[in-house]
């Protein structure tokens, strides 16, 4: 029976477009079935042998993927957990020295990322869903289209560091040499999210179906009134899923923000003027820095005193930025899952 | 969309609305491509108006473009390829496993695991690189060193901390595995059962199957996405920034420490000190990564289109048989 079937695969390999095309050496070389069917069934053994090797690299290689993920979220979790608390996330590091109590905090990183993440969001979330509409409901095949659709494309790969640079220098030639402040980063942070924003949108909008919009035109609705509530509204959970796996992109970036809005200490709610501080900032801050000056040990038995409170320290805002990542994202994904749900049921 | 909807009565308004919308993001991203190869041409085009700037960056010990630029777009392109060498192997494993292998709750499970990989801002591998990986990997570095040290990219002598170019790399790799491996299991995903039944049915092992079936359908896929990770790879700044100990120079001792650095961390540890013509250095140093990684997304896209046009081609084909052999029977 094997027997059978093996010939008849080979001469299927010599036709070329078989599986046995790929492992010649394996195939029996002739006709003659005199050589017994050990040989055969050696074959097979070897075959199925090497099947279950390879099964198992790969399951290794998918298991040696998991570690990373455990890992980083077991050190985060024991280093960080120590210095969360709620003195930690309301207090910021003006007039924190050395590594004596008190330990400050992160309360002007968490301000910071959230009103320079906020702000970028509500400029480019209209803009991007506005500029998606107009795409795929007006003009999918005109010039204005295609080249914002091969901008997307193109600009979707900038370096998010040259993006930092971009707004660094455009506000340095606008507003002097050096401006520095949240306004900045949030034009860096455009550069990075309009294209994510578009792109999605765009799939989400062009998932409704045409029915929908033939059926609002028939019964007299003019083609803004069935944009405005047919398309949109159907493709609405779609529409917010891309405005928050946006921000979940955006909000972890750190090397444009280091570079366009800055280092700081103390908590500034001004986007226009003075440096910002943001979460991200702050980690790569309290890292850079090293271990922490103590005073010589008698004055330490008086004062509380951790050399490696600015390593805690990051690892406490490490938590806190991959609780705030891992939120927006659960959401935003459920929210995805249940709108492509909706679009199959309708 | 149906051409019919093209003659329905137009809102101007909202339209106007929409339209301006666009406009202003093309301005936008227009303004930003501009403005850039304005500050980055006078440095990239003039050789000695440069000089000065270079040395001030440099304190003196470089002088012209090409020795401050080469062994930048080195390092960069040697760290891609280290990560991307690391990286494959594992998501396309990765990808195999969720799309072939496990079912159910562990399938789900691998499918979390790769979304939260992707959702890990790069500060925090930065960290986790420089506190728990460089610590904990110093021995099979020097395993790899003493058993392998013939190979001149683990030859040298092995640096303890191991802030090195591998330890970099590794942790690159973990970076731009979501993205090979989800791109990958989606298309490893839409492999017709019936082909790879056919091919089980014909006595093929799993693993024959997985070579002759799933592979060859998810090809294109499978480079489109090692280029898009090769492009985010290139482009990475924070953990390479927290892991290299940089230097400036042709090294591929992967082992050594100070021997590389790439042009998105030397944009980062220099922009502190640059002045106004340092900050134009380093925006030429910027646009030339971004012209890197644009040539690598441009051919990325291109493997998709052409993958499509194929596995249309097939798809047409076999609906073409399919259709013959319906009007065989009789």
């Amino acid at each position: 029976m094997s027997l059978l079937t093996l010939n008849s695969s080979a001469t299927k390999a010599r036709e070329g477009k078989h599986w046995f095309a790929r492992t010649p050496h394996e195939m029996p070389e002739t006709e003659e079935t005199g050589k017994t069917v050990a040989t055969i069934e050696s074959l097979s053994r070897r075959r199925k042998l090497r099947s279950l090797l390879m099964n198992c690299v790969v399951v290794v290689s998918a298991c040696v993927v998991v570690i990373p993920v455990i890992s980083i979220f077991w050190t985060a979790l024991t280093r960080g957990i120590a210095q969360l608390s709620p003195y930690f996330l309301t207090h910021n590091m003006r007039g924190i020295v050395g590594g004596t109590y008190p330990y400050g905090g992160i309360f002007h990183a968490i301000s910071g990322t959230v009103e320079i993440t906020g702000v970028t969001m509500l400029i480019c979330a209209p803009l991007g869903i506005f500029a998606a509409i107009y795409i795929n409901e007006y003009a999918r095949r005109s010039r204005l289209s295609r080249l914002v659709v091969s901008a997307v494309n193109i600009m979707s790969g900038i370096p998010s560091i040259l993006a930092g640079l971009f707004a660094y220098a455009l506000f340095s030639l606008l507003s002097g040499v050096g401006t520095i402040n949240g306004f900045v980063g949030v034009v860096a942070l455009a550069v990075l999210a309009l294209p994510t924003v578009i792109k999605t949108s765009l799939e989400a909008v062009s998932r409704v179906p045409d029915t929908l919009r033939e059926s609002a035109l028939a019964l007299g609705a003019s083609r803004s009134v069935m944009i405005r509530k047919v398309v949109l509204r159907t493709a609405l959970p779609g529409l917010v899923s891309a405005v928050i796996l946006a921000i979940a992109r955006i909000i972890g970036e750190t090397a444009p923000l280091m570079i366009a809005a800055g280092i700081v200490d103390n908590t500034n709610f001004n986007l226009f003027s003075g440096r910002m501080m943001t979460l991200p900032a702050y980690i790569y801050n309290e890292y850079s820095q090293g271990l922490a000056t103590c005073p010589t040990a008698h004055v330490a038995s008086l004062m509380p005193c951790d050399p490696q409170i600015r390593i805690e320290r990051a690892w406490a805002a490490a938590l806190v930025l991959i609780l705030l990542v891992a939120v927006f994202n659960a959401v935003g994904h459920w929210v995805a899952r249940r709108s492509m749900a909706g679009s199959r049921h309708s | 969309m149906n051409p019919m909807f093209q003659a329905s009565p137009a809102s101007p308004r909202f339209k106007r609305v929409v339209e301006g919308a666009c406009i202003a993001v093309l301005a936008f991203f227009a303004a930003v491509v501009v403005f850039l190869v304005l500050r980055a041409a006078p440095v990239l085009s003039s050789g000695k108006a440069t000089e000065k700037e270079l040395s001030t960056l440099t304190s003196g010990s470089v002088t012209s473009l090409a020795e401050y630029l080469g062994p930048l777009v080195f390092g960069t392109l040697l760290a891609s390829f280290v990560a991307l060498v690391i990286a494959i192997p594992f998501a396309v494993g990765t990808a195999l496993v969720i799309s072939q292998f496990a079912h159910g709750k562990v399938r789900t499970a691998l499918s979390a695991v790769i979304d939260l990989l992707a959702a890990i801002p790069s500060v925090i591998y930065g960290l986790w690189g420089v506190l728990v990986l460089v610590p904990a990997s110093g021995g099979f570095w020097s395993f790899l060193n003493r058993y392998f040290g013939w190979i001149p990219l683990f030859s040298g002598t092995v640096a303890v901390p191991a802030r090195t170019m591998a330890s970099a790399g590794v942790v690159l790799a973990i970076m731009i595995i979501p993205i090979i491996a989800t791109i990958s299991r989606d298309a490893f995903l839409q492999v017709p059962s019936q082909d790879k039944e056919a091919a089980l049915a014909l006595g093929a092992t799993r693993w024959e199957m997985i070579l002759a079936v799933v592979m060859p359908a998810g090809r294109s896929a499978v480079m489109a996405s090692i280029l898009l990770g090769l492009g985010r790879a290139l482009g990475e700044t924070m953990a390479v920034l927290m892991i290299l100990s940089p230097a400036s120079g042709y090294s591929v001792h992967l082992l050594e420490a100070t021997q590389n650095q790439t042009i998105a961390a030397n944009i980062a540890a220099q922009f502190p000190e640059a002045d106004e013509n340092g900050v134009g250095l380093l925006i030429a140093t910027g646009v030339v990564l971004f012209i890197i990684s644009f040539v690598v997304n441009a051919i990325a896209q291109k493997v998709v289109a052409r993958g499509e046009k194929s596995e249309k081609h097939e798809a047409a084909q076999r609906h073409a048989t399919a259709e013959s052999g319906e009007g065989n029977p009789a």
